[in-house]
């Protein structure tokens, strides 16, 4: 293990400073990931800096149903926030759905949004990863694939973004805050926050150095619209999706669909907002064909490798059965 | 000996050591305070074959807190090759010869240590040595027709790799009604809660290891002998252990790392394996591939059955499981052939875990049964029955006790059996499809000699030393119960001291053998403690201690086939939309003779079996064929049932009176409660879904090309 500083940050400025100042220097939030991955030789900052004192740690529930999300909320407080359990009940499934009690204490809105995939070659710096070693190759491709993603990848990386919020977040439109080293202020869709690996799988989110994410701002979900957050796993808990869905649905008298969201988990290297799907389905009934039909449009260009190809039918099965039970009153599900 | 009026054996006592264990008190191997600490930390070979050509440990050496790097060139010489009373003591040295050669077989081997002042010193300088290697093409993937694989004398069980009654291969041809069918099961890993991990300080030429160890006693033979000491120059110290499965019945690198490293640097060492390091430094259950042929005339009876089985071992040890041991006897076929093959391949080691052979073996024997019965169109119990044997059906030996008709019977009944419609898919619930299945289980009851000391004080106290280890099973406990009834006295009186190698021979807690072997000796110990009591006409002011070996005993026991039995229920329901299965209850009934503590036991038998739910649905260690490793070597990638898949987990024992077994008439219950689950559990999924999954663990993608026509509500 490398020695490393630790500094406490008391406002934003001095963080952004400190990180400026010393180039191999880290946020710290919680520290369920990015101190697991220092312990495995994954990640080695010089400095980490302390950002759960920097006051982005409130739910402020606006008065035309919109929320901002501070950066360091607890990911347990965020799932138990009467107004987020009322008002966006999918993005508090989400969160319940993920790591353990425990964790979720710990973990941030910020930290658990830039948390790194779960590769197992990510994880084990005695093999290559071009994400994590550029150049060295991906031997997850002819190996260990199961878990990892079948759409947007490249030959270079196929890493999933392995996290539930975030799927919900998409779903919800969300828009994260960004404060830059020089203090400016951004706000960008949450999807434009991941890239897609291409050649350059180590690069994963548009964020340059010393940028602290401040925040999450969910605009009101939409009048009248149900929604839902389900999550396949190889355990009943404390597993990371194989496939995961979140979905707003908002339907018309008649039963067809007037306004849906989808966001996939567990498939991707970011949230995947499936928006081919969604253009298809307006105005059709959530039928298993229609929704075949959508969902086949959406992963036409899926990439699917030997072991991960069952992830297609699954998610195919899971929106239909998340479309399908949001349109049942809660009492049959 | 008087009557007792109120006897400890068979009342749940709570574990004497509860609350030292729930308040910390309890003192594990990497928690003795020694002067002069020093930590090492493995520096593990990142090929799986070839040899080292290189190390440079100048950047190692050069960080702050580092003492010393181990290296072949200046760690001691072992005498590797030594003469061992136990085959399995002996099959422990290539692993334990740490250093002594260049060669790489797996990887993930030891190459060499560093040893600092701190753990996160020896952890950094590990990351500094640089090794250079002359790598060679690995192997490290198990396949059924690899003509490598070969049948070895004997297996772990002592038991012939190849054994045949009648003509088997004939006839299954001849055989009107056929069942022909490969399973696998993956390489599984104990990872228990307390990772391995050894204290080591000499004192001279005498070694203490403070060690996380199911057999102190044991593990101190392959040591002394090692190092050419004699055996009593070894103390082995393992008081509490935090769990092994079987993965620390015999020591294993760590443990010697620590005394290498120790011998090094004249210092204490410790070391302790982080959770990557346990699933290349540890033993771990072998994958199988097995073929199941049933031979069967139409009104149910088993006219053949092949059992052949392949199995991997590394190219240090030839260690093969007993898989198709259980075969030679649970059903009363006259032509049966039992196979087991191993392979020899560039991996880590395998070894016991928790029914080793069996637990692959049964699963895999009680899904053919099963699947025997829905070709038969016969309820799986009653196939079971009508095949159930008068005698050994191996050796002819008369059971001291076999039971399993009664548990099948029983568990029908407290399970709902009655009335289960047997065709595939037939239930639906909702979104769910459920199924129940049912399997048999069986383990052998072993008992070892052992030795054990009994003394009285004069302050009307006693003590009984033996040196058992107690895993987390709750064996101190027992002991105590079955001291005190031995001495007539209540539990308050008797302290039973265990956990240490200078206690005298004793086996390990392993093989389900513990309890029955130890027992024998406490009870054997305490009763010439009262005999000598009363010669004395009362205790001396000095106190009176007396010695007992069971080995004359143990070797006076009849030829006889001895062995609990057992059935297991299971009932799952799977999400037709997804896939996603659930475990709705399982319920065990075992007859493993006489009960010593129904608490203790009960959580044996519970914990193993929801280890058979992680064995049928989640546990499996990946192997990679490109580096030769396991791809996933972790707990957030290595699934164990959590607590949400554990839902209504049951067990009950019968009643079973033996009096051939040994002096407690237990027949051991550590293992038998993994047995057949896993089967139970495939054979609902099958019930469930009309589909079977023949490789473990059975997941999500497995299932679900069953479900698309099952869909239409
Ligand atoms: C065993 C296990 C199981 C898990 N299972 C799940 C699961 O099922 N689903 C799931 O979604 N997650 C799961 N997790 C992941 C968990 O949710 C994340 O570890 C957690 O959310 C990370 O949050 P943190 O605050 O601890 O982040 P940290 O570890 O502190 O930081 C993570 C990253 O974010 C950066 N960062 C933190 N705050 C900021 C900021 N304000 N601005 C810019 N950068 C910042 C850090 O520099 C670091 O790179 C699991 C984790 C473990 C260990
Ligand atoms: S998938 Fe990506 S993270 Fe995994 S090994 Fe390949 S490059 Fe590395």
């Amino acid at each position: 293990m490398r020695p490393f500083a630790y500094e406490r940050a008391e406002d934003p400025a001095e963080a952004a400073a400190l990180v400026a100042e010393r180039p191999d220097a880290a946020f710290l939030a919680g520290g369920t990931n990015l101190v697991d991955l220092m312990k495995l030789g994954v990640a080695g900052p010089g400095t980490l800096v302390d950002v759960r004192r920097l006051g982005y740690d409130r739910v402020e529930h606006r008065d035309d149903g919109g929320v901002l999300i501070g950066a360091t909320v607890k990911n347990s407080e965020l799932a138990g926030d009467p107004g987020i359990r009322r008002r966006f009940p999918a993005l508090s499934r989400a969160i319940l759905a993920g790591a353990s009690g425990q964790l979720r204490s710990a973990a941030t809105t910020a930290g658990n949004l830039l948390q790194r995939t779960r590769c197992v070659y990510f994880q084990d710096v005695t093999k290559p990863c071009n994400k994590r070693e550029p150049g060295s190759g991906c031997p997850a491709i002819g190996g260990s694939h199961r878990d990892l993603a079948v759409l947007g990848t490249s030959d270079h990386c196929v890493a999933t973004y392995p996290g539930d919020m975030a799927v919900a977040l998409a779903a919800l439109d969300a828009l994260v805050h960004v404060r830059g080293l020089d203090g400016e202020a951004r706000a960008l869709p949450l999807e434009d926050l991941y890239v897609l690996p291409g050649d350059t799988p180590h690069r994963e989110t548009v964020l340059e150095r010393g940028d602290l994410i401040t925040g999450v701002e969910l605009p009101a979900a939409p009048a009248g619209a149900a929604m839902h957050y389900r999550k396949v796993r190889d355990r009943w808990s404390y597993a990371f999706a194989l496939v995961s869905v979140a979905a707003v649905l908002r339907t018309a008298g008649d039963g067809t669909i007037d306004e849906v969201r989808l966001a996939l988990g567990g498939v991707a290297p970011r949230p995947w907002r499936a928006r081919t799907a969604e253009s298809e389905l307006i105005g059709k009934l959530p039928t298993p064909e229609n929704v075949q039909a959508a969902m086949g449009a959406e992963l036409a260009g899926a990439r699917p490798l030997p072991d991960n190809a069952f992830k297609l039918d699954l998610a195919t099965d899971l929106v239909g059965a998340v479309l399908r039970d949001l349109t049942e009153p809660e009492e049959d599900r | 000996m008087s009557t007792t009026t109120q006897r400890a054996t068979g009342a749940p006592i709570v574990r004497v050591d509860g609350r030292a264990k729930v308040t910390g008190a309890a003192q594990y191997a990497y928690e003795y305070p020694l002067e002069n600490m020093a930590y090492a930390w493995p520096v593990q070979s990142t090929i799986a074959k070839g040899r080292v050509e290189s190390i440079d440990d100048s950047a190692a050496l050069a960080r702050p807190g580092v003492i010393a790097v181990l290296t072949p060139d200046n760690v001691a010489r072992l005498q590797v090759d030594v003469e061992l009373p136990l085959p399995f003591l002996a099959a422990a040295v290539p692993d334990l010869s740490l250093l002594q050669s260049r060669e790489v077989a797996f990887r993930g081997q030891i190459v060499a240590a560093v040893i600092a002042t701190s753990l996160e010193a020896a952890r950094e300088g590990a990351g500094a040595v640089e090794v250079g290697y002359e790598e060679q093409a690995h192997d490290a993937v198990l396949r059924f027709d690899d003509d490598r694989a070969y049948v070895p004398g004997v297996v772990n069980d002592f038991s012939p790799g190849n054994v045949e009654r009648g003509e088997a291969d004939r006839a299954f041809a001849e055989a009107p009604v056929r069942i022909d069918a490969t399973y696998s099961t993956p390489a599984e890993h104990a990872v228990p809660m307390e990772p391995h991990s050894a204290t080591a300080a000499w004192d001279g030429d005498r070694l203490t290891i403070y060690n996380s160890d199911q057999g102190p006693f044991y593990s101190s033979l392959p040591i002394s002998a090692l190092f050419g000491l004699d055996p009593g120059q070894v103390e082995i110290v393992a008081e509490y252990v935090g769990g092994g499965f079987g993965s620390k019945a015999a020591p294993r690198p760590p443990t010697m790392l620590a005394a290498l490293a120790a011998r090094l640097v004249d210092r204490p060492v410790k070391v302790a394996l982080n959770r990557p390091q346990s699933f290349s430094l540890t033993t771990y259950r072998t994958p199988t591939i097995q073929r199941l042929r049933l031979g069967a005339e139409r009104d149910g009876r088993l006219a053949a059955i092949v059992h052949e089985s392949v199995q991997q071992s590394s190219t240090l040890v030839e260690y093969t499981e007993q898989s198709v041991s259980s075969t030679r006897l649970l059903y009363a076929a006259p032509d049966v052939r039992t196979t087991a093959r191993v392979r020899r391949l560039d991996v880590p080691t395998p070894g016991w875990l928790r029914a080793p052979g069996d637990a692959p073996g049964v699963y895999a024997l009680e899904s053919a049964v099963d699947e025997l019965a829905v070709e038969l169109g016969m309820d799986p119990i009653e196939l079971r029955v009508r095949n159930e044997p008068d005698a050994d059906p191996e050796t002819g030996q008369p059971f001291s006790s076999r039971n399993l008709v009664g548990a099948l019977r029983e568990g029908a009944a407290r399970f709902g059996w009655e009335g289960r419609d047997p065709a595939p898919a037939s239930r639906r619930e909702g979104n769910w499809l459920v199924g129940t299945g049912v399997a048999a289980a069986h383990y052998p009851a072993l008992v070892f000699p052992s030795t054990a000391q009994a003394r009285a004080e004069a302050d009307g106290g006693f003590v009984v030393r033996v040196g058992a280890a107690d895993i987390g099973t709750g064996a101190r406990t027992v002991l105590t119960q079955v001291a005190a009834d031995a001495l007539d006295v209540p539990l308050e009186r008797v302290r039973v001291d265990i956990g240490r190698a200078s206690i005298g021979v004793a086996p390990f807690a392993g093989g389900s053998i513990g309890t029955a072997s130890w027992s024998w000796a406490v009870e054997k110990a305490c009763g010439a403690l009262l005999d000598a009591v009363q010669e004395h006409g009362g205790v001396p002011p000095e106190g009176l201690e007396v010695q007992a070996d069971t080995t004359e005993d143990v070797g006076a026991l009849a030829e006889m086939s001895r062995g609990g039995y057992g059935a297991q229920f299971a009932e799952v329901r799977v999400d037709v939309d997804t896939g996603q299965i659930r475990v709705d209850r399982m319920l065990g009934v075992f007859a493993t003779g006489r009960v010593l503590n129904p608490r203790t036991a009960r959580s044996q038998i519970v914990g193993a079996m929801t280890m058979g739910l992680s064995m049928a649905l989640m546990e499996i260690a990946e192997p990679d064929p490109e580096f030769g490793d396991f791809a996933n070597h972790d707990l957030a990638s290595y699934h164990v049932a959590s607590n949400a898949d554990v839902r209504d987990v049951d067990c009950v024992f019968l009643h079973e009176d033996d009096k051939n077994l040994n002096s407690i008439g237990g027949k051991g219950i550590g293992e038998i409660g993994i047995v057949g689950a896993a089967a139970a559990i495939a054979n609902a999924v099958h019930h469930a879904i009309g589909l079977r999954v023949r490789d473990l663990p059975i997941r999500i993608e497995d299932v679900r090309p069953a479900l698309q026509d099952l869909r239409v509500r």
